[in-house]
């Protein structure tokens, strides 16, 4: 009686199990299995390389730009060496986050053994292993003791797991901004933390007590006034902070450039081999764009965000950018699916795109693949800034906003990553179950 | 050998009795599903039925490359995905010292291992153990304990684990280290193999001497797929599975890790030792001792009496980890998919299937079991293939650690499971396997096993390099 009870589970179970994988001879799986590829599948290919190739070399070019107005800063420190350094951030950050979807397939910027995407874009920033934090004025690096080299900040980047953030984008923001404490605003780190307070006892010892002394042009408090060793009491260790700046700086600089030069035409390098499987190629570049729509940023990022309601899940969170993360990483996706991107000078690269192989395919479904990109795109646009305001519990309208973007990249039936699925589907790319 | 009538396992697909029940299942099955299914006939190796689908419908199908081990089960509902990610992001980042403007996110320590869960859990899989010399012990942790009364207990001095790491103006308890020793050994068929023996050693000790009777155990931290398939499997079939007194005389005594817990008494199902009874005391434990993070479960970390700055170091609220954020991380270790096997209708694979049956790897690592209870609907009544039996056994003085915990003797080792074993080289790029890591790739943890496994060692010796081939390749597919 016991074997036949657990026998009829067994065959439950195995019903449920035929049911879901489809054991019929008039499923979809006929289609998928190993039908020829369109024609136009290699010339996608080789197009999707030269869009690679162009937004690494716009992030290198942006990044190199923003190289220059750090180390500005470092020389001059001002309000407005300082703004320019923010604003090439910002312009830097944008082609940077349209390469995201490069990543997720072990290629040049996140292979396991060597890909510097951790370096240069890891979240989030451990911003209290660098630098002063609220509550903290000794934390970090910048305030230790340590010789400060581009060797042993890369390797003190992450040394346990991907979080503990030393290198890159987030740390160039944090100092820049400096921690993000208001509800409205970014971060609001004072250029001062460059001056370095070489205006000492002149600058303090110039009649009686108490008076103030400049640090750089904004008004400073003198460390002990009256005596004859004061000092301007100037930030700590704006010379080490310079330093640390100018050598993340650097290091991104050249970590963009490797991954520049892996992508680059006619050389002996991950482009040349890239190139060489169509088929295999496709898979990769279809498992970026679904990694990055779903489990990243539908995911990952706005999921979990949405769930804490927090201001510290904002990725970008000391230049309250992380809007503009969402909208380039979408578009990112989109210039991937249509071939095309538009470059930082405004001129457009494109030519056959993977919306043209799929609809090679089948029309209906590079449609509804379209429609959804556009959609979540729209969506991404649509956010207002700062990030942590909308995802702020009792924001409804920015919750809404939010929840709509999430529903466009993550929903099982329709969303985006369900619907670049089925072109894996299509392509035979998914383990198929015999019959 | 256990025959076993609520789901097919491999080393009885050749048994008569088992072939006369099994196409009773599969002419049932027929009739009830699908009509179109079509079997083969009698006498040629199939892959079982459901086998496929290891983790029966939480398997995921899109298998992306290293993202293998990331994925959710595609079954579960809304409420429990948007948990699976949240959980996700909190076992990706770092945890960070209080205070901290990260509030939800500090407590980090004061003394710990590492400051993510993905520390040493990497993309959901294992750890790779440190090389020669090497520290920190990322992934590779040390417990530690003395004798005590009624069997061993936390070291007085340093607690239940050495942590190697720890916050400012807190000394780290000490450096381990390890040494890695090659032994050589011979297949029946003259082809020579080289194993790594490791040698550990504790330098620098912060917080007084270790003393005389100090116990190790290393244990690496596993992969992360199908926890919460193995956390439902029935109590009655592990029971039923277990054999401790070795009544059937097959050699092999499978036996419980009871716990004694407020629920009643409870089999040990995770950790190297079948440390811990559901996912919730495992990531509580992890929190804990790992990382030197507070939760409900674990009011207290691993700071002993006699570590002053340990106690008195600020932390992040009581307790660190607040409720929902642990609920989210025990969602997200519950949840996470096990991949689809690859190539189960290989010829050379269907032949190591064969062998993997005859040779009687079975018989600890049982390919599959029917879940049932689960405080995730999605999991239950799935028919999954973890090769595994829960169990403790005997795996020879070559693994042993010299160190008993509960139930289990030095030499006995809880069976892992075996799925996803054959992706951890495409998810993590290293392919370490056992407690400790020690061995470089499958074929070597074979190699280790002793004791009770023995007999089966030595018949895997004699198999001619084809079949230890075909063998590995059956294994690769998991």
């Amino acid at each position: 009686m016991r074997h036949l009870r657990t026998v009829l589970l067994t065959v439950l179970v195995l019903a449920l199990v035929c049911h879901v994988w489809g054991c019929g001879s008039d499923g979809d799986s006929s289609e998928a299995a190993g039908d020829g590829w369109p024609a136009n599948t290699a010339e996608a290919i080789a197009n999707y390389s030269v869009i690679v190739e162009a937004s690494y070399a716009d992030s290198h070019a942006t990044a190199v730009t923003l190289n220059n107005a750090l180390k500005a800063l470092v020389a001059t420190p001002s309000q407005d060496t300082l703004d320019t350094a923010r604003q090439a951030w910002y312009d830097s950050r944008e082609p940077y986050l349209e390469t995201e979807v490069y990543r997720f397939y072990e290629g040049p910027i996140d292979n396991e053994a060597d890909g510097p995407e951790g370096l240069i874009n890891a979240w989030p920033m451990d911003e209290h292993t660098v630098d002063y934090v609220e509550g903290d004025a000794a934390a970090g690096i910048i305030n230790g003791t340590d010789t400060l080299d581009a060797n042993a900040i890369e390797a003190a980047n992450g040394v346990d797991g991907e979080a503990d953030v030393k290198t890159g984008y987030h740390a160039i923001e944090f100092l820049l901004w400096g921690q993000d404490q208001s509800d409205d605003g970014p971060g609001s780190r004072s250029f001062t933390d460059y001056v370095v307070s070489d205006n000492g006892p002149s600058g303090c010892y110039s009649g009686p007590p108490n008076h103030t002394c400049s640090c750089g042009g904004a008004e400073a408090d003198c460390a002990s006034p009256g005596m004859w060793t004061d000092t301007c009491a100037c930030p700590a260790n704006a010379d080490r902070r310079g330093t640390y700046l100018t050598i993340v700086g650097d290091l991104l600089v050249s970590h963009l450039e490797t991954v520049h030069a892996a992508w680059a035409a006619g050389g002996t390098n991950y482009r040349a081999d890239f190139e060489v499987d169509a088929q295999v190629a496709f898979e990769k570049i279809l498992t970026g764009m679904i990694v990055l729509a779903g489990f990243e940023t539908g995911g990952e990022r706005l999921q979990a965000a949405r769930d804490s309601g927090l201001q510290e899940d904002e990725h970008s969170c000391f230049s309250d950018n992380t809007h503009r993360d969402m909208v380039q990483d979408v578009q990112g996706i989109h210039n991937v699916w249509n071939g095309t991107y538009e470059r930082v000078d405004g001129t457009v690269v494109s030519g056959v795109g993977i919306k043209d192989v799929v609809t090679a395919k089948d029309a209906d479904l590079a449609a509804r693949v379209d429609a959804k990109i556009n959609e979540a795109l729209a969506n991404a646009q649509a956010l207002v800034k700062p990030f942590d305001q909308e995802i702020a519990p009792g924001n409804a309208e920015g919750n809404a906003r939010v929840d709509a973007l999430i529903d466009s990249l993550t929903n099982k039936t329709t969303g985006l990553e369900a619907v670049l699925f089925e072109v894996f589907d299509a392509f035979g790319l998914s383990i198929t179950i015999p019959e | 050998m256990h025959l076993d009538f609520r789901s097919p396992s491999l080393s009885d697909i050749r048994s008569d009795m088992l072939r006369t029940y099994k196409s009773l299942i599969l002419a049932a099955a027929v009739t009830l599903c699908c009509g179109g299914c079509s079997f083969s006939g009698k006498g040629k190796v199939e892959v079982p039925k459901g086998a496929w689908l290891p983790g029966g419908e939480t398997t995921n199908t899109r298998l992306l490359g290293s993202n293998a081990f990331l994925r959710p089960a595609p079954n579960l509902s809304a409420e429990e995905d948007l948990a699976f990610y949240s959980g996700n992001a909190f076992f990706n980042q770092a945890w960070v010292e209080a205070p901290a403007s990260t509030t939800a996110r500090d407590g980090l320590g004061p003394l710990f291992n590492a400051r993510s869960c993905s520390g040493c859990h990497f993309r959901d899989g294992k750890a790779e153990p440190p090389e020669d010399g090497k520290a920190p012990f990322s992934g590779l942790l040390l417990r530690l304990s003395v004798t005590g009364k009624d069997g061993p207990v936390p070291h007085p001095l340093y607690g239940g684990q050495l942590q190697d790491m720890s916050g400012s103006d807190v000394k780290v308890e000490a450096l381990p280290s390890v040494t890695w020793k090659e032994i050589p050994g011979n297949y029946e068929d003259g082809t020579a193999y080289t194993l790594l023996q490791p040698e550990y050693k504790i330098e620098s000790p912060a917080y007084g001497e270790f003393g005389e009777d100090l116990m190790i155990s290393p244990r690496i931290a596993p992969h992360m797929i199908g926890l919460g398939l193995l956390e439902a499997i029935p109590v009655e079939r592990l029971e039923e599975l277990a054999d401790e007194s070795d009544a059937n005389g097959d050699g092999i005594s499978g036996k419980i890790q009871w716990h004694e817990t407020s629920s009643g008494k409870l089999p040990g199902r995770f950790g190297w030792k079948a440390d811990a009874v559901n996912i919730d005391e495992q990531v509580a434990a992890a929190f804990a001792d790992d990382m030197g993070l507070t939760s409900a479960l674990r009011p207290g970390d691993d700071c002993t009496e006699t570590q002053a700055g340990c106690r008195e170091a600020v932390n992040g609220g009581e307790p660190e980890v607040d409720a929902k954020v642990f609920d989210r991380v025990v969602t997200y270790s519950r949840t996470i998919s096990v991949p689809v096997r690859r190539d189960a209708d290989n010829e050379t694979v269907l032949k190591g299937q064969v062998l993997f049956g005859d040779l009687g790897c079975g018989s600890c690592h049982v390919p599959s079991h029917t879940t049932g209870e689960s405080k995730s609907a999605a999991l239950e009544d799935q028919l999954i293939w973890p090769y595994t039996d829960l169990l403790l056994h005997d795996m020879g003085p070559g693994l042993a650690d010299n160190r008993p915990f509960g139930l289990a003797s030095p030499q006995e080792w809880k069976t892992p499971p075996l799925w996803g074993i054959g992706l951890m080289k495409a998810v993590t790029g290293h392919t370490r396997f056992l407690h400790d890591g020690r061995a470089r790739n499958i074929e070597e943890a074979i190699l280790w096993h002793g004791g009770e496994a023995e007999p089966v060692l030595n018949k895997f010796k004699k198999l001619a390099v084809e079949e230890r081939t075909a063998l590995l390749a059956f294994l690769e597919d998991l």
